[in-house]
Order: structure tokens, then sequence, then C-alpha cells
């Protein structure tokens, strides 16, 4: 198992925005979690990213504890060292994609080896045309990203936060800022990660692309899981009259 | 009137030494410490915070004139006393650096937060974080007003006249009085604009220079 969420609470201002949120996600396996906007989806990945801190819960990745429920008190947090390490495990594209607009693309995916985990440049930037290579980007290598389309920003965001060899990949809202023919690209991108064993955590409210893409399927509202299940167990078989109506639209 | 000009310069070329030292050793100090103003300012330490909007206020709502005069004239009433040169130039740090630090503050707090969260997500601390993403972005965005706060400068210079420094504008003045002409003060003039078209050339280039990235 490379990640697994349990009993995971959080509140903004009295809002409790996620209530005993908890699943697994293991190698290879592409999760989508679904639900309208303000369901708490965002919420959960910004907590296993660390970004926001839970409440409560408990989050593991691949076996390195993240946070720890305790009981009444707060979740305790690892250390900054195990922290690191942890980061290493993740990698995550953000919805708008968050590159850093002074770099070139190549600067961009080995700024993180190079700079922060001590990684020889020559090495990491090896790594780097060969993820770039993969995504097609090859030619980019020196480009900026105000030079990039969305779909092209996109793959450089997917590059950089494979260049650490991440175990689980996070993706939030991966088809809002794409045009709908660029669908199918970044599907088949994000099944070739998980086919190298990479486990993927999917957050969309975009129906066709969960369907598309994803091997298990978590449905979310109002910040509680209320189904999961398989692809074809989900999308074939609802019996929830709101998850219905939901995945007809 | 050639020889006229000629006999002036050394006066003059003194009085722009006095000039560039304040201009440039003002920049030297009030950049640095500026960022830390902002820093500072964008902290989560109230105290710090309060204490630094209230420097800031006090900076930029008295007159530099008045500054000067307080720390050079006002404080050995309380015992602090300095020379010409070093109170003139506290005062320009001081109030140069409360100017830099509302521009630096405003630059810092236009990057988009998910700069801060790609950062934070790769495993950078807080300080390769500001270091390495947050500050060249910034000086990108401050480069205009940077630029416009250093010509200011170059011309509040001639503040410092009312502590007795011979400062270029006041070399001028005094050859004018001297001698009864228009031309020492033209001469001052076209000083101030030579230094002003070299500084405006120069933050053109470095503009240039950031000009590879949108």
């Amino acid at each position: 198992m490379l990640l697994k969420v349990e009993g995971l609470c959080k509140s903004f201002k009295g809002k409790q925005v996620l209530k005993n949120v908890g699943f697994a996600l293991h190698c290879g396996e592409i999760l989508a979690i679904i639900g309208r906007s303000g369901s708490g989806k965002t919420t959960i990945l910004r907590c296993i990213n660390n970004l926001v801190k839970c409440d409560r819960g408990t989050i593991i990745v691949d076996g390195t504890v993240l946070c720890k429920d305790q009981q009444e008190e707060k979740s305790v947090y690892a250390k900054p060292a195990e922290m690191l390490q942890i980061r290493k495990k993740l990698g995550m594209v953000f919805q708008s994609f968050n590159l850093f607009p002074h770099m070139s693309v190549l600067e961009n995916i080995i700024e993180a080896p190079v700079h922060v985990f001590g990684i020889a440049r020559p090495e990491a930037e090896e790594k780097a045309n060969a993820l770039l290579a993969m995504l097609d980007l090859q030619d980019k290598t020196s480009a900026y990203p105000f030079e990039l389309s969305g779909g092209q920003k996109q793959r450089v965001a997917i590059a950089r936060a494979c260049a650490l060899n991440p175990l689980v990949m996070c993706l939030d809202e991966p088809t809002s800022a794409l045009d709908p023919e660029l669908r199918e690209g970044i599907a088949v991108t994000i099944e070739k990660l998980a086919e190298q064993g990479m486990g993927i955590l999917l957050i969309t409210h975009d129906m066709a692309f969960a369907k598309r893409v994803a091997h298990r399927v978590i449905f979310m509202e109002a910040g509680q899981i209320i189904e999961e299940g398989s692809k074809e167990e989900f999308f074939d078989h609802v019996e929830n009259e709101k998850i219905k109506k939901f995945v007809i639209g | 009137m050639i020889e006229y000009i000629l006999k002036l310069i050394p006066a003059m070329l003194s009085g722009l030494e006095i000039t560039l030292s304040i201009f440039s050793l003002t920049l030297l100090f009030s950049i640095p410490l500026g960022i830390l103003v902002a820093v500072g300012r964008l902290s989560k330490l109230k105290p710090l915070v309060k204490v630094i909007e209230f420097y800031i206020w006090v900076m930029r709502g008295t007159p530099l004139l008045l500054q000067i005069i307080f720390i050079y004239f006002g404080l050995p009433i309380i015992g602090i006393t300095f020379e010409r040169f070093p109170a003139a130039l506290i005062a320009f740090i001081l109030n140069y650096t409360a100017y830099f630090g509302e521009i630096f503050r405003g630059g810092i707090a236009s990057i988009d937060k998910g700069q801060y969260e790609a950062a934070k997500v790769l495993g950078f601390t807080s300080a390769q974080t500001f270091i390495r993403i947050i500050l060249p972005q910034m000086i990108k965005i401050v480069l205009p007003s940077v630029a416009n706060e250093v010509i200011t400068l170059v011309k509040d210079t001639a503040l410092v006249y009312v502590v007795g420094l011979g400062e270029l504008l006041r070399s001028g003045k005094i050859a004018s009085n001297r001698d009864a002409s228009l031309v020492p003060l033209v001469m001052v003039g076209v000083f101030y604009l030579a230094l002003t078209w070299v500084l405006t050339k120069l933050f053109q280039r470095i503009e240039k220079r950031y000009a590879y990235y949108q």
C-alpha cells in the first residue's frame, strides 16, 4: 500500500470540510476522487501534501507516518527531516501548474533535485531529459513557461513532480485548464505513470475523464465519502440518487 | 567662457564626490535593509509588524530634511552626536530603507501564493523559497519603482547642504553667489542630468535583462 488515509478531519473557521475521511491507494492504481466544488476533495490533496495541517487523522505514505491521530488532540506531524523524505515520495501537480516563471523548463525540473536533495546536476539533467522525452517535450528544454501552451505547461509540471521518482502522484483537476481535445493526452500520460507502478490520486469533477482513466472512484459530498468502488461498480451500478444525478449531469 | 567653466570644475567635482558618496552608500545599505523590512512587515510576528509599520509611517510621513536636521542638530541635545557626513547618511539610509521596504513588500505580496506551495511540495525550506523563487521574481516586479526611487535619491542628496556638507548643488551655489553668474547653476543642472541619464540607461539595461520571461 502506497498511501493510507484514516479518520481525516479538517475544519476551516468552524466549518467542517473533512469528516472522517479514509481510503488507501495501491501501486499502479489510479484513484479518482470526484464530487462537487466545495465537497472537500481538494482539501484532502492539500492535507496529503502538507499544505494544510489536518485537525485529526492519520496519513501514511509508503510506511512513513506523515501525521498520526491522537484521539482527542490534534494529529502529530513528522519531523522536518522525515517530512523531506515523505515529500520525495509524493508528487503534486497543481490545477494552475505553478511553474516557476523565471526558470526554463529544464531548470524547473532540476531545481528541487539539485538544490534541495543535493543530486549532482548532470544526473538531474539526464533524468529531466528522459522525463521530457517521455512527455514529448524534448524540444522545449530551454523554453520558459510563458512560451508554452496549457497542455505543455501541465506536462512540465508532471515532469517536475516526477523528477524525484515519487511513489504517489497527486493531480488536482488535471483537465480543468485544458482544451477538451487534450484530455486524451493527459489520460495516456497518467496511465503511463501508473504502468510504471506509481499510485495516482486524481481530483476531478470531470466525470467523463474519471470514467476514462480511473481504476477506482471515490465520491465525496459535504466532506464525507459517500460512495467508493471500482470504476465499473461506480458508473454502471449507481444506486445513490444524488450520485446518479451528478454522474449523469 | 570655457576658461571659466574649466575653473569651476575642480570645486564641482569635489561636490560631486560628496553627492555620489551619499548616493551610493545610501543604496548599498538601504536596499538590503529594505528587503529585511519588507520580510519583517510580511511576517506573522505581530509586534515586529507594528514596529515596522510605525517606522515606515514616521519615515514617509515627515520630510527627509527634518530627519537630517533631527539627527545632526536634534540628537546632540540628548547626548548623541554624529559628524556631518554620518549624520546625513544615517538619515538617508533610514528614510530610503522605509521607501524600499514598501516597494519590496508590494513586490513580494504580488507573487502568486501557488509559487510558495509549489516550492513547499518540492521540499524547499522557507529561506530557499525566498532566495531562489520569490526574490528573483520580486526584482523584476519592483524594477520600475526602484528606478524611480533611485533617481529621486540623486536629487535628494542636495538636502545634505543643511548640515554644511559641500555637495554638488552647494558648490554651484557658492560659485554663483561669488561670481554673480548663472553658469555654475547651469553646470550643476547638467551634472544632475548626466547622472540621471546614466541611471536611466542602467535601469533600462537591467529591465531588458529581466525581460526574458513574463
